[in-house]
């Protein structure tokens, strides 16, 4: 073990040295070791499906293994997020998932709800097979557990909600809490509740099931309310992770719930400009759209963006767009997802977007 | 950075400036081979209208084709290149010597033409990834790709042979169109060229710090501070990495190696000069002047791209060894879409140039040289 980890440092500090730096260079040595084996990069945080299995007819689930740039990253805790990137037909996509694995897992566990219109989930869905590398990323999030934890706690997840929560719920168990755990999950129909049989077999925890479309084959009936909770002890702290309507419901009755919701991104773009609010994040300057081009509303903002031809052809005012979606004039394309990069000469506002610069 | 790149410009985006007001429709007539061609305004629309078409079909059709293209490109490169610095460690023995230099040397061409040039153009941009993003990448040259990104991409691709503003027209040394006023410094015109064809990768190098303003007293060395120190920073790296790094790895192989990497970016600067130069100074490329384009139409830009380039023909491995700048014309008309799809709408644009009387300059290395040699060297005598 203690030779491993030197040996490792070893070609860590040879790998990260100035001389291998300028020997690669100008492209940096992960261009090279890359071409070996797509994982080896001390840049880029990716990870290599091991195991791929469909639960349910509407989810993937994919067990990762990181590359050492991930584990040498900040650790992640139970409930927080990971961005995933992966190429659809040449382009890069990234979304943002909650693992399910416990907490100091060396794997990674992500199960992803397919959504009609999502690129990246059905992709997923179809495509996904153990030696797939994705790109893999810490994002953090504050939905977590104390370091102290608590006794008594109440779990509420819906739908793909499930998995932050599930987290948690595992992070306990291998801790081996004794105290008093509640986990009450909502979905559509028996089929696809994702984790049914595991979470049927978890000792010392009580699982509540309810569904939706089939209200007689759960455990408790309609949607979420103070019923539902009524056999369980009052808890010391209470976690919710599903739609809007369910952290709201949960919310109302626990106010100091801890939650997060998640809404599946838009895909419908409005037709006109909009008027929209278009934040210039790296300057802190903020217009309201008036319809020209994302470069001209900078410079009318006073910001001296680079650009060039004004015409869409020299890309010397690329900028990363981080959210919100606009229009390419020349070519009528919309770039709705977030973080893509736009040529602002050409490019005007749908609605509210945000752009590094 | 901003500031630095606007500066040697300024004063030619004021003139631009100065001349914006409403577009002048104006009909543009150019002697080509003897015949002249005329654009009108309205056929300038149309013809306009026909190219925007062609390149709306090739961006919807962008996807995997395309990223699995580039990167088998880049992982040929980064075989040649580790395979023939490998050969070149063993390169006492001669036929080890010439496979690493050939290997090497290929590398570097593809590095600079198919994966540099096409990549910093943004023709990958559309993929989201860092490492083919045409504002991050740097290419194996002694020229800083940030420079190279303002002094060609826009300044050459958006003023393409428009005399006094397209600085790639002679390239500040070289006399190479008729409307560049002659003087005696101009004798030396075959020197130049030859001197700038086996130092290439410096000469590009060299190109943003506008040496010709310089020697006029226009600006000053101290204006061009920051390109210097850009241009410093790139070349010392290069250096030490092919004349020092390398070299010294090698222990008692050193000589072979230093020669090895100095005859392989020999090869490149030769090869990439002799694409470029057939690129736009073949016989019967036109030149603009600023007032005749004052103001063009999306068409009539087209159309002088058109006038200003020429293909070389050849074979795949021709096409892409030149990074598909073989399809200069394509390029200029298209320069943001993959290079190998220039190749596959070539027969589409010859065939709308055909229908509106546009001459498309093409044929083979050899003879589009030929006339370039000749150019130059034409060029170098007062009354020519």
């Amino acid at each position: 073990m203690f030779t491993q980890t030197k040996t490792l440092s070893l070609r860590d500090r040879v790998l990260r040295s100035p001389l291998v730096d300028l020997l690669t260079g100008p492209h940096g040595v992960d261009r090279y070791t890359e071409l070996v084996e797509p994982t080896w990069t001390l840049g880029d945080c990716r990870a290599k499906v091991v195991e791929v299995c469909r639960q349910t007819p509407r989810s993937v689930t994919l067990i990762l293994e990181p590359n050492a740039a991930f584990a040498a990253g900040p650790a992640l805790r139970a409930g927080q997020h990971v961005n995933l990137t992966v190429e659809v037909d040449g382009r890069r996509q990234t979304r943002c998932y909650s693992p399910a694995n416990a907490e100091g897992d060396r794997l990674v566990e992500l199960t992803v709800g397919v959504h009609d219109a999502g690129v990246v989930s059905r992709h997923l869905f179809r495509n996904a097979r153990p030696g797939m590398v994705v790109g893999l990323d810490v994002v953090g999030g504050d939905f977590t557990l104390p370091t102290q934890r608590p006794r008594n706690i109440l779990f509420v997840s819906g739908g793909s909600g499930i998995t932050p929560v599930l987290s948690m719920v595992r992070t306990l168990v291998r801790e081996g809490s004794d105290g008093d755990v509640t986990f009450i999950h909502y979905a559509r129909t028996p089929e696809e509740a994702c984790y049914r049989a595991e979470l049927g077999a978890l000792r010392g925890v009580r699982v509540l099931h309810g569904y939706s479309r089939e209200a007689d084959a759960g455990d408790l009936t309609g949607y979420f309310g103070p019923e539902h909770v009524a056999d369980a002890p009052a808890p010391d702290a209470v976690y919710v992770c599903g739609p809007p309507a369910l952290v709201d419901a949960v919310r109302a009755h626990y106010p100091d719930a801890s939650f997060e919701s998640f809404v599946p991104p838009v895909f419908e773009v409005p037709a006109e400009a909009s008027g929209g609010t278009v934040a210039f994040a790296d300057s802190g300057v903020e217009v309201t759209d008036d319809g020209r081009s994302l470069l001209e509303q900078a410079e009318a903002a006073g910001l001296s963006p680079q650009s060039g031809c004004r015409m869409g052809i020299c890309h010397t005012c690329t900028r990363r767009k981080t959210s919100g979606a606009v229009k390419n004039r020349i070519t009528g394309a919309v770039s709705a997802a977030d973080e893509e990069d736009v040529q602002i000469c050409v490019s005007v506002p749908v609605g509210d977007v945000e752009l590094a610069l | 950075m901003t500031a630095m790149l606007e500066k040697p410009t300024a004063d030619i985006e004021a003139d631009v400036a100065d001349i914006l007001p409403e577009p002048v429709r104006q009909a543009i007539t150019k002697v080509v081979g003897g015949k002249p061609v005329t654009m009108t305004p309205e056929m300038a629309d149309a013809f306009g209208a026909e190219l925007d078409a062609l390149r709306e079909r090739v961006v919807a059709d962008l996807g995997e084709r395309d990223a699995t293209y580039i990167r088998r490109v880049i992982k040929a490169q980064r075989a040649l290149e580790v395979g023939g610095r490998a050969m070149l460690f063993a390169g006492i023995l001669p036929p080890a010597w010439i496979a690493g230099t050939a290997m090497l040397a290929a590398s570097k061409i593809l590095d600079n033409m198919e994966i540099g040039h096409n990549i910093m153009h943004g023709q990958y941009d559309w993929m989201g990834d860092p490492a083919l993003a045409g504002r991050n990448f740097e290419w194996d040259s002694a020229c800083p790709s940030d420079q190279w990104r303002h002094s060609h991409n826009y300044m050459h691709h958006t003023y393409t042979n428009i005399v006094d503003m397209d600085r790639d027209i002679g390239y500040g040394i070289l006399r190479m169109s008729e409307d560049q006023r002659w003087t005696p410094y101009y004798y030396g015109n075959p020197v130049y060229a030859f001197l700038l064809m086996v130092l290439f990768q410096y000469g590009v190098a060299l190109h943003e710090l506008e040496t010709e303003r310089i020697r006029s007293g226009e600006i000053s060395i101290a204006d061009k501070r920051e390109t210097l120190k850009g241009i410093w920073g790139k070349v010392k790296r290069q250096t030490l990495k092919d004349y020092v790094a390398f070299p010294l790895l090698a222990g008692p192989f050193a000589p072979w190696v230093f020669t090895g990497n100095l005859t392989a970016n020999l090869i490149r600067n030769i090869w990439s000069y002799a694409i470029i130069f057939c690129g736009h100074f073949p016989d019967g490329t036109q030149e603009f002047t600023k007032e005749e384009t004052a103001n063009e139409t999306r068409g009539m830009w087209y159309f002088r791209q058109i006038l200003g380039s020429a293909n070389l023909t050849g074979g795949k491995l021709f096409h892409v060894m030149s990074g598909n700048l073989s399809f200069q014309i394509e390029h200029h008309l298209f320069p943001d879409i993959p290079a190998f799809r220039h190749a596959e709408i070539s027969q589409e644009v010859q065939e709308i140039c055909e229908r509106y009387g546009i001459p498309y300059n093409k044929g083979p290395l050899p003879q589009q040289f030929a006339t370039v040699v000749r150019k130059i060297c034409k060029l170098a005598l007062p009354w020519n």
